[in-house]
Order: structure tokens, then C-alpha cells, then sequence
């Protein structure tokens, strides 16, 4: 392995690193702990925006990722991982989001749909929002 | 001919191989490799991410991370480990200037500070456990302590490969093999830091505000 075709930069090069990451670092931490006053989702934008922004930082600056590394191999695998994150990320949040808005509360279930055994499977609760089912019942849940 | 087959097999031998390789940053696969299953630790990192930000808010009736969560400790936490991949960093410079001697101290420097690290965590672990929050106690606190768990057993590792690596580096030199190795587990630890900007801004702050 030639020392100077993998280069691991210069000291300027990694206290410059040092500095942003540091600097990067500092900021989302003093919000937090002086509890600045803004509001929560601004709070939230900035530290997960700063958070971005000191990743790239550590890419460039301490894992030395550009265009030319590996003639862009090392680039397009992480551009590739990205997306898989994003999809992941985007993709749980957003399900599990729209699971929990559509959901039916568990009060709400009929009887039937419950597992054996369960302790509401005898107290005779109806369909609240379906009450063509049981018909000659009322519903008599609280 | 040039490289047809893959970016990997493509120059390591072959028609296109070793006096192909000058203009290359690279003639041995193994960075490429490395940094490939640094990506697929990513995704599972992302997989864990992800599962904290479905159950983060579960509580089940237990502590909420306001009850939980001490930012001046993360935030030694945090120096600690930026600290030693800077450390790192400059063991590597060391090694490129045929420094065995500072090549070491700087790996030993950065050792201690993984070891706080890890002594930190496996402190706030204990306690939450003695406190009864515990991976047992919600599904928040079963999905922060295995994304948080994981990052430490990684870093774990990392602590034990550089053990390895500073008497591999003393018994042989700094041969062109144990280069390879030092720059390997190089972007390893800088890989480990890099996760835990994820863990101390989604984990703890953002939740904290």
C-alpha cells in the first residue's frame, strides 16, 4: 500500500474537522441545557439540522468521503445507504403513523374480536360504530 | 482492457492489475470492503433508529425521558468520544510519519477515552436498571437500550480491536499490512462517532426539549 496515494489528510485538515464537530456539537447541546426559549419544533429543526449538518462534517472531514475515493464506489454505496435509511426511517414513521390513526382503541373492539380469555370477552360490549351487526342490542359501552 | 467485472476484482489481478493500479487510490479491496459493511451497519443502525422513533413514546405508564435523561452527562459522554477519534486522527498522522512511538501513545490516548466512554454508559445502564427503568420496564425504554446498547457493544469492539492492533503494531512495525489494519479500524471508530451524533441529538436532546 502506498502511504501517499490513501492519504489521511493533514493536521490543519483534522483540527478544522475538530473545530465544525466541536462547534456543531456545543450549540444543540447549550439549547438544551440553558433551555432556550423557542419554540419546541424549532428547538427540534435545529439540533436534528445541526445533527445533519456535523455527520457530513465527520464523512468529509474524518472519513475523507469525496467523488474520487475508489473511483466513486465508496460514494455510491453511501448515497445507497442513505436512501435505504431514508426509506426506513420515512417509511416506519409514516406507517406506523397512519397504523395508530386508524386503528380501532381497544374499548372499542366487539367481543368477538378479542382473543379467549380476554377479561372483556364476557361483559357483552357492542360495535359502537357498527351497530348493524347487533341490531337487537344497543350499544352499552362506556 | 479496463475494469469490466467489478470495482473489487477488477484490480487486485487480472488484465487489469498491478500497473493499472498507480493512478488508483487503492491496490488492495479491503477499504471498499470495510466501508461497504460500515453501510450495512448503518442500515441496521437506521432498522434501530427507526424502531426508537415508532416506540420512543410508549411509556406505559413508566419514565418519560424528561425523568430519565441528564444532558451534561451525554454531553461527556459526547466529548469523550469526539475526543478520541481526534486522538485517532492523529495516531494515523503519526503512523503515515513512520512514528511508531507516537502512533502508539496516541492509540493508548485514544483507548482510555473509549474506555470512559464505555465506563460512562455501562454506569447509566446500571443505575437505570437500579432505578427500575430497565429494557423491561416500556417499549421506550426497550428500543433505547438496545439502539444505545448496540452503539456501546460496538464500540466495545472497537476497544478491543485497538488493543490488538497497538501490540500487532509493536511486535511487527509499521508494515504496509498493519497500515492497512490501522486504517481500517480508523474508519471504524470514526464510523462509531458519527452514529453517536444520531444517538445524542435524536436519543436524548431532542427529547429532552
Amino acid at each position: 500500500m502506498s502511504d501517499h496515494a490513501h492519504s489521511h489528510g493533514t493536521m490543519g485538515r483534522l483540527m478544522v474537522g475538530f473545530g465544525l464537530a466541536a462547534f456543531l456539537t456545543i450549540i444543540p447541546f447549550a439549547l438544551v441545557m440553558m433551555e432556550v426559549d423557542l419554540p419546541r419544533n424549532w428547538l427540534v429543526g435545529i439540533i436534528m439540522g445541526l445533527g445533519a449538518v456535523q455527520i457530513i462534517v465527520h464523512l468529509v472531514y474524518f472519513l475523507h468521503i469525496n467523488s474520487s475515493v475508489e473511483e466513486g464506489w465508496t460514494m455510491a454505496a453511501t448515497v445507497f445507504s442513505v436512501v435505504i435509511l431514508g426509506i426506513v426511517l420515512a417509511g416506519s414513521l409514516w406507517v406506523m403513523h397512519n397504523m395508530n390513526e386508524n386503528m380501532m382503541p381497544m374499548h372499542e373492539m366487539s367481543p368477538t374480536m378479542e382473543m379467549p380469555g380476554s377479561s372483556h370477552g364476557h361483559e357483552g360490549h357492542t360495535p359502537v360504530d357498527d351497530p348493524a351487526a347487533t341490531p337487537a342490542e344497543p350499544g352499552t359501552q362506556g | 482492457m479496463t475494469m469490466l467485472d467489478t470495482p473489487l476484482t477488477g484490480r487486485i489481478e487480472g488484465p487489469a492489475g498491478p500497473a493499472h493500479s498507480a493512478d488508483h487510490a487503492h491496490a488492495s479491496p479491503t477499504p471498499i470492503g470495510f466501508w461497504i459493511y460500515l453501510m450495512s451497519d448503518c442500515i441496521i443502525f437506521g432498522c434501530l433508529f427507526a424502531t426508537y422513533a415508532v416506540l420512543g413514546y410508549g411509556y406505559a405508564g413508566g419514565p418519560a425521558p424528561h425523568d430519565l435523561f441528564e444532558p451534561g452527562f451525554v454531553a461527556w459522554e459526547t466529548a469523550l468520544l469526539l475526543f478520541s477519534s481526534i486522538t485517532f486522527g492523529i495516531a494515523m498522522l503519526r503512523a503515515e510519519a513512520h512514528d511508531l512511538k507516537g502512533t502508539t501513545l496516541w492509540l493508548i490516548v485514544t483507548g482510555l477515552l473509549g474506555l470512559g466512554f464505555i465506563a460512562m454508559e455501562i454506569y447509566e445502564f446500571n443505575h437505570l436498571i437500579h432505578i427500575g427503568a430497565g429494557p423491561d420496564r416500556s417499549a421506550f425504554l426497550s428500543s433505547f437500550f438496545v439502539l444505545v446498547g448496540t452503539h456501546g457493544l460496538h464500540v466495545t469492539g472497537g476497544l478491543i480491536w485497538l488493543v490488538t492492533l497497538t501490540i500487532q503494531l509493536n511486535w511487527k512495525g509499521l508494515t504496509s499490512a498493519n497500515m492497512q489494519r490501522l486504517s481500517t479500524l480508523s474508519m471504524f471508530w470514526h464510523f462509531l462517532d458519527l452514529v453517536w451524533i444520531g444517538v445524542f441529538s435524536f436519543v436524548y436532546l431532542v427529547r429532552l426539549v
